[in-house]
């Protein structure tokens, strides 16, 4: 079984469809890519899955529970972990706050909280900065902010919404880097929507391809990158 | 109080002791003002609860007082039940007032300034519900009966004795209310309603139950706002809705946490001892410029409240909009540097 099932996940936004009877399974361990060109409709498939929107049509199934339409803290309850895209920290807190934030989610105490959020701020290099408010934060801090908070709810299916956009190429082998470590020693799961290629073509052994709310293509990174519909959407029409 | 410097704690002992002494070093007018400052605090305290740390604002607030003042009042006036079992009755009635504010606001999904307008709504329909309320008096207010012998000594059980009695009353509540909001704000429900302030939809995707928590401010809130009802009630000895419940009294309880800053432990604290002695001093100054014949006799004092009031407001939103507090810390060094929070 796996672990993320996704039938038929529509939802409109005033006729416009956003995301139109997409399909796809998610296998268990391993990290899976969601590309796309800009309005494809990517972000919308993770708020229906995550519970910040209510899908119009289709089910959300994680290990065989149905979780459509569940409240975004109940999937969390499910296990689901997620960042934003438009990063939402919390700014009047300090970055280490942020993150136990989010492992008391799992900690039984506020100190077990704090410990575990250290662990999390160490693995995405925000160990000096622990005591910042995360409005003084530079953007790409922000991201891995984003990805520590999300971590800290020891989610089995971490999804992921553009978090290497802006750092630099060393940067995004760092995260690429921890990513991989994650997966490796924790089992843990991850979908995520990526523009930098060059992150979805080390991380991704699976990657998925939606444009104008439609999945056109899927299959390894290799295979997608030479579909003729994956490059004519990216493209355009008579390109290749 | 790990986080205050050398100098910090120094001004904390100075400032308790103070406040420990102040009844046998002043006059009795002095302690009426220090009664005054520490009911602001206390009940700023509780109104910051909702505002500084879940995000939440009330223009009504004056509506649990107000619950809590009659309902304990009634009692004792009715039955001679004792406020120390009337606080009970008090504190649940605020809280499901909170309860029924809070459910209709968040699951009807009311946000932001439009919540606020629901609280001053409640506010004001219960207002005009004492005001055809014979039992309650009406407007021609509830009196609770008091005599001159009991004007004297301590008794806790009916809150009547010496004014100094009062005093260490409102003293104890405050503290407790400090004690209790220290606690709240380092412990789970704390960071949920920090983090739920700062991003809701960000707090609901680590697993925040928002309706819940928002509920536990709004509930406990008004429950603390209730208990200064009671004081309020024995204190005053009559009660009148229009001068308990009036929008004017849940704008006074908003002022010191917004002199002091919203969201800090002193915050509330610092703003009533700064607004509260220069309000009654102005006060002074007006009445003593009637008595020259400087200002016209038919002037309102009162008026010269509300416009300083308004000024303080003004100015701190314009200067300082995250308070008093923060700044005076900072530029008296009373609190370490990583993770300043008082």
């Amino acid at each position: 079984m796996a672990l993320l099932e996704v039938e038929g996940l529509s939802k409109s936004f005033r006729g416009l469809r956003a995301v139109a009877d997409v399909s796809f399974t998610v296998e268990e361990q391993g990290i899976v890519a969601l590309i796309g060109p800009n309005g494809a409709g990517k972000t919308t498939c993770f708020n229906l899955i995550a519970g910040a929107m209510r899908p119009d049509a289709g089910t959300v199934r994680l290990s065989g529970a149905d979780i459509t339409g569940l409240r975004a803290d109940r999937v969390c309850d499910a296990g689901i972990g997620r960042t934003f895209q438009l990063v939402k920290p919390f700014q009047d807190l300090t970055v280490l706050e942020n993150v136990t934030v989010g492992a008391l989610h799992k900690s039984a105490t506020v100190a077990a909280a704090k410990r575990d959020a250290a662990r999390f701020l160490d693995l995405m290099e925000l160990s000096d900065k622990l005591h910042m408010h995360a409005a003084n934060l530079t953007l790409p801090d922000r991201k891995r902010l984003e990805v520590a908070r999300a971590l800290a709810t020891a989610p089995k299916l971490l999804l992921l919404d553009e978090v290497m956009a802006g750092l630099r190429p060393t940067e995004t082998d760092r995260m690429v880097a921890a990513l991989k470590r994650l997966v490796a020693e924790t089992g843990l799961t991850i979908l995520l929507i990526e523009h930098v290629m060059r992150a979805v073509m080390a991380l991704s052994h699976h990657v998925i391809v939606l444009h104008h709310g439609e999945k056109i293509s899927e299959g390894t990174p290799e295979h997608v990158t030479q579909d003729p519909a994956v490059l004519e959407c990216y493209l355009g029409e008579g390109a290749i | 109080m790990s986080d205050l410097t050398a100098s910090g704690r120094a001004a904390l002992i100075a400032f308790a002791a103070l406040l420990l002494v102040l009844p046998w070093v002043v006059s009795s007018y002095v302690l009426s003002v220090a009664v005054i400052c520490l009911y602001l605090a206390y009940v700023g305290q509780a109104w910051n609860l909702m505002l500084g740390f879940a995000g939440l604002l009330s223009i009504g607030h004056a509506l649990f007082v107000g619950l809590g003042a009659y309902a304990s009042g009634y009692l004792f006036a009715k039955y001679d039940v004792p406020p120390a079992i009337g606080i009970v009755a008090a504190v649940a009635i605020a809280m499901l007032m909170g309860a029924v504010i809070g459910y209709l606001g968040f699951r009807f999904a009311i946000g932001g300034v439009y919540f606020a307008l629901l609280t001053i709504a409640f506010a004001e329909f219960v207002r005009i519900l004492l005001e055809h309320a014979k039992f309650l008096g009406g407007t021609q207010g509830l009196f609770l009966p008091v005599s001159q012998e009991s004007r004297r000594g301590v008794d806790l059980i009916n809150l009547r004795g010496w004014p100094e009695m009062y005093y260490y009353v409102i003293l104890a509540l405050c503290l407790g209310a400090f004690v209790l909001c220290r606690a709240l704000l380092e412990s789970r429900v704390g960071y949920y309603w920090r983090a739920i302030r700062d991003n809701p939809e960000a707090a609901a995707a680590v697993g925040v139950d928002i309706f819940r928590f928002r509920m536990y401010a709004v509930v406990l809130s008004a429950g603390m706002t209730g208990a200064a009802g009671v004081f309020r009630a024995f204190y005053d000895n009559l009660l009148f809705p229009d001068q308990v419940l009036n929008i004017e009294k849940s704008i006074e309880i908003t002022l010191a946490p917004i002199v002091g800053g919203v969201g800090t432990l002193f915050g509330p604290i610092f703003g009533a001892f700064v607004l509260t002695p220069l309000s009654e001093l102005l006060t002074d100054v007006v009445e003593g410029l009637k008595d020259l014949g400087i200002i016209a006799k038919n002037v309102k004092t009162d008026g010269a409240k509300l416009l300083f009031w308004g000024l303080a407001v003004v100015l701190i939103v314009l200067f300082k909009p995250t308070g008093l507090w923060p700044w005076v810390c900072r530029r008296l060094g009373l609190v370490k540097a990583p993770g300043a929070r008082s």
